[in-house]
């Protein structure tokens, strides 16, 4: 049976032995740690059974709190082999001088870097966003959880499921050796015939699914849900963030879906989209993915903005200065958002008017970026600012996020992107801003918000290492960037011969190996706040005494979130009651209405990447009967009319018996 | 310190979650509006047709930009008289969407054919491929 | 403490909705599938764009004049034209809770969309016996994917349409059901409207050309 080529063929597509990275003795010892690691932890979870918890209470959870902390978990976790790339490229490229070739070759150098994009933007900075938003939206809002949480599952569930296909990617096969957007002709079949692009096409469009999916939902849930009396102008400045986020999201990652369709089509089906023969035109897949590609930057600083909007407010002991100039910005950056995207392509070779206007619009989107900047700045003054991690990260955020935005408007200067185009330069300001900008915005976000989901406080010591390590190792590390990028060192090199801009690599990779020290600290952080975290606990539910209605609640928040709905009448809804004196109810409760946990969004999430899988390797039968299953799994969902239960009232009262007792008993001590 | 919430109308906007969903925002049209629709549908599809297999119009140029205007207006009944926008359902929110949408694929689509248009002229010799075939 | 401005003309601040009805059902699903429609309007959006920046480049190969069929054309736009107005006569009928007309008037919607699917398909397959294919030229390529990405959706709608039918026929005219019936109703008037935009751009101004 197994002599017959034509029935292998037809069972495993293009899966072979050979698919199996073996003789990349890189890989394989990854692997090797990797499986040993993963064995280690599946054998832990059956050790001390945990499958069936893990499944009833967070696979298949409906809940918006436990979502958005296993999306946390699915970015920390993509962070580590992220950064993992990042390490090895600046190894790379501070040793492959003076006729060294370093120690990757070509075909693993061009996957590492492609790999590092893909996974920091897409699982990474994405499920970091999308977790917070989805922890403290709803309860920013005041409500029990998001508009569809069945929905909310299920584009969990397709985001791993993107993920893993990336990480399969590591040791079945390859992944693109294209760069993070897979430009044609080079991802096209004739230049990129192996697995890596599918790998990377369909692994976006996994995960691009569920991106959309929960974007709809945040919308709805922030347009629908809110408390009474919470208008749009007294919205929290993170949640009118999170809206034009999600808004952006809904607008742009449509353009993503169809282009990449549209690549898949020329590399599937042999049609001429992006081709150079029979009319294609490759440019067009740039002019196509940059629509996409310039709003989710914006995508991923604009909650960002939010957090820092919370974390100044609450730790300067201030309303926010300019709410409703900060709301305008952000509306303003949000179309303008869509105004640019030709910016990233200056050099196509488009006339004198249509970079001009592109490069006007791009230098008027720091107006607004600058305003908000000022906001800041203002609420801190004169406010008795209290340094805690979070307000740390703001300033450390404030000072390199400037420096970001000022590079980034020189590059919007189409003269000078001549110059600066594709070189280190571009790549110190894009990580100026994403990691000044994105990464520190999200770590004073979970700062902010840890003790909230978990009831206790991150510890401030390990805190502050990883701060000081993550902010000087930045400036080690991309600010050598810049000066090789004026010098004209372009970007993605493997190998140098220039022996006099050693230095700067060799620096830059010091400044790498300082960010290490400070991810390592953060994860000992992790581990050290969960030994000590009696002594860091807070019962209070409001352990910086901050503004918004997520404090009013317990922290951990109850299922229900809210035991009676509460009425807003200030934008720090919660400032407000404490200040006017709320007391807490303590009788009265009914029973509450919510949604039941379901395994649908796992299985459909499943049967998805399975499909891609067989996709990729082109196995057709198991695409077409994945195919087939997603649609039957689908349509049979529809068939289940009972999606809610009632807490009942006696649970309500346990529960906020409880709090009570503990309220009380911190008030004692 | 409670009260309920129908006695209590703190401002408008907030908790529109009360008014439903079904009876608010898919006002269905009647059988009249729907045939009104339908009739005018029938026309601004025929005359396009017409004008472009009769070529009644002579220049090309005319006709493509009479189609296009017709095709518009047949957007919008489209979108009054089957879809049933109006400015009122869902607080004014689906119309919100909507115009959003519209500039947005305004953007992308002259957008897309102006840069695209502007790299042809300035990068592309001409090439008249007819003599190829 | 002082207490500050209370908007309410209450001295005393209400801080919670005590008599609390539980939120409708459902109560967000036609702004999200709305907003979903408003998502896919991109991606139709995208696919004329394409179109538009390919639709020139023959690569010497047939051009619009050579494949478009005129008359095909205007009778499939007047099935799917017609399976709107069935659509919303099912609409109607629905409103006056009548199960049979519902059922009647989704069958008859159904056929039009299963018409429209046929002639569309008799249509490709002419036009690749022909050797039009997607591979053929860009202006091909584009095509197909534009029109032929219409003709999911509405394939699309049609399993949508049936599996509706069959809820319809086993739980009635339930809140639920009614509710997905106005969805499925917004998708079909809207590939409606994406059919305008089709017939308009690759058709009437492709036999321009």
């Amino acid at each position: 049976m197994f002599d017959n080529p034509a029935l292998i063929k037809a069972i495993f597509g293009r899966l072979t032995i050979e698919s199996l990275p073996l003789h990349e003795p890189i890989v394989v010892g990854t692997f090797a740690v990797v499986a040993l690691g993963g064995v280690a932890l599946l054998g832990a979870v059956t050790y001390f059974r945990l499958w069936s918890y893990l499944w009833r209470e967070w696979f298949t959870t409906v809940d918006h709190k436990r979502i958005g902390i296993m999306y946390m978990i699915l970015g920390i976790v993509m962070l580590l082999r992220g950064f993992a790339d990042a390490v090895m490229m600046r190894l790379q490229q501070a040793i492959a001088f003076n006729g060294s070739e370093g120690y990757l070759n070509a075909h693993h150098y061009d996957q590492i870097f492609t790999a590092h994009g893909v996974i920091m933007i897409f699982f990474v900075a994405m499920p970091l966003v999308t977790g917070l938003m989805n922890y403290v939206v709803p309860l920013q809002i005041g409500a029990r959880d998001v508009s569809f949480p069945f929905l909310n599952n299920f584009s969990f569930w397709m985001t791993v499921g993107g993920a893993v296909l990336v990480m399969m990617s590591l040791f079945i096969g390859e992944f693109a050796r294209t760069g993070w957007l897979a430009y044609p002709p080079l991802s096209n079949l004739g230049y990129s015939p192996d697995v890596g692009v599918d790998y990377y096409i369909w692994a976006l469009q996994v995960a691009g699914v569920g991106t959309t999916l929960s974007g709809i939902n945040l919308i709805c849930t922030i347009v629908k849900l809110r408390a009474p009396g919470m208008t749009m102008m007294k919205m929290p400045v993170f949640t009118w963030t999170s809206l034009c986020t999600n808004i952006l999201i809904v607008a742009s990652f449509p353009v993503l879906t169809v282009v990449l369709a549209l690549l898949a089509l020329d590399r599937y089906v042999g049609t001429n989209f992006f081709t150079n023969d029979f009319g294609g035109n490759p440019m067009m897949y740039v002019n196509l993915i940059w629509i996409w590609g310039h709003p989710e930057v914006y995508i991923l600083v604009l909650p960002a903005f939010g957090i820092f909007s919370e974390v100044t407010s609450t730790f300067s002991g201030k309303r926010l200065f300019g709410y409703t100039s900060m709301v305008y910005a952000t509306v303003v950056i949000t179309i303008l958002s869509y105004l640019v995207w030709l910016h990233h392509f200056f050099t196509m070779g488009s006339g004198a008017s249509v970079n001009s206007f592109f490069g006007i619009t791009t230098m008027i989107i720091s107006i607004p970026t600058g305003a908000k900047m000022f906001n800041w700045l203002f609420t801190m003054y004169r406010g008795r600012i209290r340094y805690e991690l979070p307000m740390m990260w703001t300033i450390a955020f404030m000072l390199t996020f400037v420096i970001g935005g000022m590079t980034g408007v020189l590059l919007a200067v189409p003269p000078a992107d001549f110059v600066l185009h594709n070189s280190l330069f571009l790549v110190a300001h894009f990580h100026n801003v994403i990691i000044g900008g994105v990464l520190f915005g999200l770590f004073a976000g979970i700062g902010y918000w840890f003790p909230k989901a978990f009831g206790f406080r991150l510890d401030p010591f390990w805190g502050k290492l990883s701060f000081w390590f993550w902010v000087s190792g930045f400036y080690l590390a991309f600010m050598p960037l810049y000066v090789l990028g004026l010098m004209g060192v372009t970007r993605r090199l493997r190998v140098f011969d220039d022996p006099s801009l050693q230095i700067w690599f060799v620096i830059a990779g010091i400044g790498a190996f300082l960010i290490l020290l400070g991810i390592m600290s953060m994860l000992v952080q992790f581990a050290v706040s969960i030994l000590r975290r009696e002594e860091l606990r807070d019962v209070t539910g409001d352990p910086w005494n901050a503004r918004t209605l997520e404090w009013a609640t317990s922290s951990p928040p109850p299922d229900y979130n809210f035991a009676f709905t509460p009425v807003v009448y200030d934008n720090d809804a919660w400032w407000d009651m404490k200040r006017r004196g709320y007391s807490r109810p303590l009788t009265g409760f009914k029973p509450i209405h919510m949604p039941s946990n379901t395994g649908t969004g796992v299985i459909l999430a499943g049967l998805s990447t399975a499909m891609a899988f067989g996709l990729i390797w082109y196995i057709w039968w198991l695409a077409a009967l994945s195919f087939v299953a997603l649609l039957a799994v689908a349509i049979g969902h529809t068939f289940n009319y009972h999606r809610d239960y009632d807490i009942p009232a006696d649970d309500v009262v346990r529960v906020e018996d409880a709090r009570t007792r503990l309220l009380a008993a911190g008030a004692r001590s | 310190m409670k009260i309920d919430s129908h006695a209590l109308q703190p401002e408008a906007g907030g908790h529109d979650a009360h008014d439903s969903a079904v009876h608010d925002s898919a006002a269905h049209g009647s059988l009249s509006s729907y045939l009104i629709g339908f009739g005018l549908s029938v026309v601004l599809t025929a005359i396009p047709f017409w004008l472009v297999m009769s070529g009644a119009l002579g220049s090309k140029q005319l006709t493509a930009l009479v189609v296009m205007l017709f095709a518009a207006v047949q957007i919008v009944v489209h979108m009054i008289y089957f879809l049933h926008m109006n400015t009122r359902s869902e607080n004014g929110w689906t119309m919100m969407a909507l115009i959003f949408t519209i500039i947005m694929v305004v953007i992308a689509l002259t957008g897309s054919l102006w840069v695209m248009h502007n790299l042809t002229v300035n990068m592309m010799p001409v090439h008249d491929m007819s003599g190829m075939r | 403490m002082t207490v500050a401005v209370v908007p309410s003309q209450d001295s005393e601040p209400i801080f919670h909705v005590i008599d609390e009805h539980a939120h409708p059902e459902g109560a967000s699903t036609m702004l999200g599938f709305w907003v979903y429609l408003m998502s896919d309007c991109l991606i139709f959006a995208i696919l004329f764009a394409t179109f538009g920046v390919l639709s020139g480049n023959y690569a010497a190969g047939p051009a619009p004049r050579d494949l478009f069929d005129l008359p095909l054309v205007a009778l499939n736009t007047s099935m799917l034209l017609l399976s709107s107005i069935t659509y919303g006569f099912a609409m109607l009928t629905m409103e006056r809770s009548r199960i049979g007309a519902t059922q009647a008037w989704l069958a008859i919607t159904g056929l039009f969309g299963l018409a429209f699917i046929g002639i569309e398909l008799s249509e490709f397959a002419h036009m690749i016996h022909e050797g039009a294919t997607p591979q053929r030229s860009a202006f091909l390529s584009s095509f197909f994917t534009l029109v032929g990405t219409h003709g999911l959706h509405v394939t699309f709608g049609l399993v949508w349409l049936v599996t509706l039918m069959v809820q319809v026929w086993r739980y009635g005219l339930i809140e639920a059901n009614r509710r997905r019936l106005m969805c499925l109703s917004m998708f079909w008037h809207f590939l409606d409207v994406v059919w305008i935009g089709v017939f308009t751009f690759v058709y009437l101004l492709g036999m321009l050309r």
